[in-house]
């Protein structure tokens, strides 16, 4: 009998590693296959089309892939950024607020627990150039007198995209920073009173400082989530009008299942996956700078 | 050139009043230490001539300033924290500079105050470390470095030997009155350790529960106490306490002892009055084993429980009118544990105390 041959410790954590093979390894290491073959969902048989890399090439030289990574990377940077001062600002305040605190860092993260695609629908029609509340309100205001293409005009549907995606994910920052708010020590900050520092320069020299871990672990987070960014740009303009929102996972999706071809879709998708795995590689790198500049870690 | 008066300073967190209507005058250079058990409005007290802890009430004067309403960086005043508050991020030399930079001194200003400050305290070794490679001796001369390089009006101390061990804590008390002899400023400092407060202070300002019992030099509130309270918190050990009552022309203890009237108090006491009798370990010493006594004295027999032999001298726990009480022996000899003495009392150096108000009749 094999088994009896196999150490005990193996065969107590075989379960483990049944079960991650078969919910991880197998898809990931079918994706992978796949993206080496002309696989399209419509003809199984294509799944054993072996074409090298054939996929990769296309996708390198492809200026509708190259134009979704830069609009994903414009889109992440703009975001990531103004979720940044926004949840800063936030919890700040809320920092600052004695009675009812509790309550206001519930509110807070009410945004965080709507479902992405259910934040899509609502600024979807929030930004509704006909029936929106945004056109609907300047217009009663007098403010414009026509209908504002807030999810058609290409720049004014990138704004309205990044405005559903910040209202969603600043309390991401906002808690976060909350949290690292909390756990600085009073002592330095009385220290800097002392040592004749204004509010600004105490900010400056001592809080940000200590919050700046807290900010680079919510933009290594927040930078995965945005780069793989797809349910609600998929439903506030679905990438269009005529790829004018187009980012990588609503190409990568469109590809793969509304043009079937997923082989050449799983094959973007793994290039996109450098540019995540940067992402987090480099907020990581300036997390621990961060904590090594607080003297806690080497 | 700055002195710090206090005039009738309440402090209330809601309504819970903990400083009540204190006075204090602090003199230019004079070095002042706040003393009291913890919990007794010290480090409040201190807060607030920081500009730390707003005020509840009343008027701080520093310099010439009324200050009640300034924030700490205008008050020009430099503190050490009991947890040294070091910034973590920063270099020894970026520590000590920081006030400096805040003020936008210029850099070679900045590098010789650093300098002068690293010396004086002898951190010259550490300047590029970060405080988290510190021990706790080292940080300590850090905060006190960081206080010292701005020449402030007054240094504020809070507890600042508290968590170091005993053997630093001696060593760094003998710097910090160094550094007061080198650098003449008005020193207030807060701790709750009567020996630190003994061995540093100009003046003594001894606090209980958020009001001032004391003041004077260290020998006036040693010698005179003025209650109960005072007398057993100054001095180590602290003073032996026997309650009892006035009798004719002698003083009633229970168990039958009875001792003359000090001469100091004769024509004070009234016949009946109760009355709480207090003398020093000093005062109290086996016959043969004591220092030369001027005025009257009294001969008691006890018999000692324990000895503490410290090498110099002896001290002896015993029992008098059923109270314990400590005495010393000097030029010591073994004492057998239940050894019966005679013990010499100086009365010229006891204190009476009332019973009821606990204050010195003196
Ligand atoms: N922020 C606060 N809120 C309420 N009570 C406080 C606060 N800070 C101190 N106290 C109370 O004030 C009293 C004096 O405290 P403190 O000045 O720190 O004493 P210490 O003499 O030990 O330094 C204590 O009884 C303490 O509980
Ligand atoms: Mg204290």
């Amino acid at each position: 009998m094999i088994y009896k041959k196999l150490p005990q410790w193996f065969l107590l954590i075989l379960p483990a590693i049944i079960i991650l093979a078969a919910v991880i390894l197998i898809p990931l290491l079918f994706s992978l296959y796949s993206s080496f073959t002309s696989y399209r969902l419509t003809r199984p048989d294509t799944l054993f089309n072996w074409i090298g890399t054939f996929n990769y090439e296309k996708a390198v030289k492809s200026g509708v892939f190259w134009a979704a990574f830069g609009r994903t990377i414009l889109f992440l940077t703009i975001a990531l950024n103004l979720e940044m001062f926004l949840g800063l600002g936030l919890a700040l305040l809320v920092s600052r607020v004695t009675r009812g605190q509790r309550m206001l860092r519930t509110i807070m993260m009410f945004p965080m627990m709507f479902s992405p695609v259910l934040v899509g629908f609502q600024f979807k029609f929030i930004f509704n150039d006909n029936v929106g509340l945004v056109n609907n309100a300047l217009q009663s205001l007098g403010l414009s007198n026509s209908a504002i293409p807030w999810l058609v005009d290409e720049k004014l549907a990138m704004f309205s995209i990044i405005f559903a995606e910040v209202w969603m994910s600043t309390s991401v920052f906002a808690i976060l920073i909350l949290a690292g708010l909390f756990s600085i020590p009073q002592d330095p900050q009385e220290a800097a009173k002392v040592d004749g520092c204004t509010p600004w320069q105490s900010f400056r020299h001592i809080t940000l400082p200590f919050i700046m871990p807290f900010i680079f672990i919510a933009m290594a987070i927040r930078s995965l989530d945005v780069a793989r960014a797809y349910d609600i740009v998929q439903v506030m303009t679905n990438g269009g009008p005529a790829r004018r929102t187009e980012i990588l996972w609503t190409l990568i999706g469109r590809t793969g299942y509304v043009d079937a071809k997923m082989g050449y879709a799983n094959a973007m998708g793994y290039v996109s996956i450098f540019l995540a795995i940067f992402f987090t590689i480099y907020f990581f790198k300036k997390l621990n700078a961060a904590r090594v500049e607080l003297g806690m870690a080497r | 050139m700055a002195q710090v008066i206090l005039k009738n300073i309440v402090k209330n967190y809601g309504k819970l009043e903990v400083v009540h209507s204190i006075n204090l005058d602090v003199a230019h250079n004079e070095f002042v230490v706040l003393v009291g058990p913890s919990g007794c409005g010290k480090s409040t007290t201190l807060r607030m001539i920081a500009g730390l802890e707003s005020i509840s009430g009343g008027e701080i004067i520093i310099g010439d300033n009324v200050v009640n309403n300034l924030p700490p960086r205008d008050r020009n005043i430099s503190m050490v924290f009991q947890n040294y508050a070091l910034y973590p991020h920063m270099t020894v030399r970026e520590n000590l500079g920081f006030s400096l930079k805040i003020a936008k001194r210029d850099q070679t200003e900045i590098d010789k105050s650093v300098d002068e400050a690293s010396k004086i305290l002898s951190l010259e070794d550490y300047m590029d470390r970060k405080p988290g490679a510190l021990s706790g001796g080292q940080r300590q001369r850090v905060a006190m470095g960081r206080a010292i390089v701005r020449h402030p009006d007054v240094f504020l101390f809070d507890e600042p030997l508290s968590n170091l061990d005993a053997k630093l804590r001696a060593q760094m008390r003998v710097e910090i009155k160094k550094l007061h002899q080198k650098i003449q400023t008005t020193i207030i400092y807060v701790t709750h350790d009567q020996v630190e407060a003994m061995t540093l202070a100009d003046r003594i300002v001894i606090m209980r529960d958020g009001n001032i019992e004391q003041q004077g030099s260290p020998t006036q509130v040693f010698e005179n106490p003025i209650n109960t309270f005072v007398a057993t918190f100054i001095g180590s050990p602290p003073m032996n306490l026997l309650p009892g009552r006035v009798g004719k022309n002698m003083l009633e203890f229970s168990g039958g002892l009875i001792l003359p009237i000090p001469i100091d108090f004769k024509d004070i006491v009234k016949p009946g009055q109760d009355i709480i009798l207090g003398f020093r370990a000093d005062h109290i010493m086996p016959v043969g084993h004591d220092l030369t006594i001027d005025g009257d004295s009294a001969m008691i027999e006890m018999s000692v429980g324990v000895s503490e032999p410290l090498g110099t001298e002896t001290l002896l726990y015993t029992q008098l009118a059923g109270q314990e009480i400590l005495a010393k022996m000097l030029r010591p000899r073994i004492v057998q544990d239940g050894e019966t003495l005679t013990f010499n009392l100086d009365l010229g150096q006891c204190n009476l105390f009332d019973a009821v108000t606990q204050r010195n009749l003196r």
